[in-house]
């Protein structure tokens, strides 16, 4: 195998990208894919995930014609990051840039993680209760469903009966807040 | 002086070869990526920001965790490479952050980053397979750092992160692997692209695609949005003991059908790092994964199961450089890395 770079050298790194099920492959020399700032292995400082990355955001006709006429405009109150060098860099400035950029930032995450945009995992102790709440409730309901699904019907008023519960709990927590 | 300890300390507690599925699973690795809310990201922020952060942490761990704090700007090049082979910082840490410090236990279990990519990644690091233990153990100094930070959270997008490949759980859950069973039987190839296809991250550890260095594969999840962390590392924990069923049923057949070849194989890698007077780094590591084989396989004996673990650490530039007290030539390091490998077997079989 020869390196797609320089046609030269034997290639000695292999990259697998898989975007939304679709696979492409390269083939590097170690010295290209060092070029290419896509050297991914051995943990060299000058591997950037955010070089592929950035490929990919800008790649997506969407932005590119949205950044060519008035993507500078575009940016961060907060830390005046704007999408365009978001684009390039593939990294945020600040905890504001994901409101500020929200609507593009979805079709994003959608390619990063799977089709996922939403966060289902811990929620710092701090956020207060009623998050906290809302996840039972969604734990809650999906099990529910599952229950109805394989006729456990007994149960399955358990579990409504526990949502109810809850979404009292978060009605008051609401009100309170 | 504890710098002096965390650079001459030869081997970390997960090195010791220990630990659940040892036979197979090397070490587990968890990190969580986490940002205050009110403090830009490092990719924008600026001096006086960094050292708030690093203050802000340090005064946070310091009541409850034994951590000690190293700010990279202390550090000599060397001294912060041999932090890096020892997995407790990364080279991005050591060589380009604003103010970047690392926050480490003394069992080197721990390792907090702070003003790396994010303000701080959350690493904790066990021996053998156990995500769900080293889940806990990042969670438990997460919660007890969120008692005095303010982290950067969103409601629907979860820990927000510099890169958005990391936000969500913030979580990067990884198993470090030795699979010379699959790699001989030629299997590999077939199983990176599989696993590839669940969300997972394949690649060899200190080599290439499939061709790793030593045989030993990481393995971590590449999705942090959408699923919550007990899936993150249940998703993950399956594909390995999947992986530990074929790479046992692989050894297996390969006792079966090339009983001799194998065991041929074996001592003929024994023989070489008992006797060489110079090593490459690539040659060490086959001979090293052939060797820790032969001790899993029963053919070698009075030998600890860590040489791997250990000298796939010790053997690096950095480690051999630093024993010696300054830089060395290639040439050079190559005989220092054979009687450092030498010695490493002769003082495990006196024992």
């Amino acid at each position: 195998m020869i390196c797609q770079e320089c046609h030269e050298r034997p290639a000695a790194l292999h990259f697998t990208k898989i975007v939304n099920g679709e696979k492409t492959e390269v083939y590097f020399c170690e010295k290209c894919a060092h070029e290419k700032g896509e050297y991914l292995f051995g943990g060299h400082p000058a591997f950037s995930l955010n070089n592929l990355l950035s490929g990919l955001f800008s790649s997506e006709p969407l932005f590119s014609s949205n950044a060519a006429s008035h993507g500078e405009d575009e940016h961060c109150e907060k830390c005046h990051m704007t999408f365009q060098k978001f684009l390039q860099t593939g990294k945020f400035g600040c905890a504001h840039c994901y409101t500020a950029f929200d609507s593009k930032l979805t079709p994003i995450l959608k390619r990063l993680h799977g089709g996922n945009t939403r966060h289902q995992g811990k929620i710092p102790k701090r956020m207060g209760g009623a998050l906290h709440l809302q996840k039972e409730l969604h734990l809650l309901r999906e099990q529910l469903n599952e229950m109805i699904a394989n006729e456990h019907f007994e149960k399955a008023a358990d579990v409504r009966d526990q949502i109810r519960e809850v979404e009292h709990k978060l009605s008051g927590e609401g009100g309170g807040a | 002086m504890s710098l002096e300890r965390f650079i001459n300390q030869q081997t970390s507690s997960w090195m010791s070869g220990g630990g659940p599925y040892s036979d197979v699973v090397l070490s587990t690795r968890v990190r969580l990526a986490r940002n205050f809310s009110d403090v830009c990201f490092p990719t924008v922020f600026q001096f006086d920001d960094a050292k708030q952060i690093v203050e802000q942490i340090n005064t946070a761990t310091s009541k409850k965790l034994s951590l000690e704090l190293l700010k990279m700007e202390d550090l000599s090049p060397l001294q912060k490479r041999v932090l890096v082979e020892k997995h407790l910082i990364s080279p991005l840490l050591a060589e380009s952050s604003l103010y970047g410090a690392a926050l480490i236990s003394e069992q080197e279990d721990i390792s907090i980053m702070v003003n790396e990519e994010d303000h701080l990644r959350i690493q904790c690091l066990s021996s053998g397979l156990q995500l769900q233990e080293t889940l806990n153990e990042a969670n438990r100094i997460d919660d007890m750092i969120e008692e005095s930070v303010q982290y950067a959270f969103d409601e629907k997008r979860g820990y927000l992160t510099a890169c958005p490949t990391n936000v969500g759980t913030g979580l990067r859950a990884s198993v470090m692997i030795h699979l010379p069973g699959l790699v001989l039987t030629r299997q590999m190839n077939r199983i990176i692209p599989a696993i590839s296809q669940l969300g997972l991250v394949v690649r060899g550890i200190y080599g290439e695609g499939s061709e790793a260095l030593g045989n030993i594969f990481q393995i971590s999840n590449q999705l942090t949005l959408g699923k919550s962390e007990a899936d993150i590392i249940n998703d993950l924990g399956s594909v390995v003991h999947e992986l530990m069923m074929r790479e046992q049923s692989a050894r297996d057949a390969l006792v079966k059908t090339s009983h001799i070849q194998l065991e041929d194989r074996i001592f003929r890698s024994f023989g070489v790092l008992s006797n060489c007077r110079m090593v490459e780094t690539n040659e060490a590591f086959q001979c090293l994964s052939d060797v820790r084989l032969g001790i899993d396989l029963g053919y070698i004996q009075h030998i600890s199961k860590s040489i791997l673990n250990e000298l796939m650490i010790l053997m690096q530039p950095g480690f051999l450089q630093q024993y010696a007290g300054g830089p060395l030539r290639a040439e050079e390091r190559d005989v220092r890395r054979a009687a450092l490998i030498r010695e490493r077997l002769t003082m495990k079989e006196t024992n």
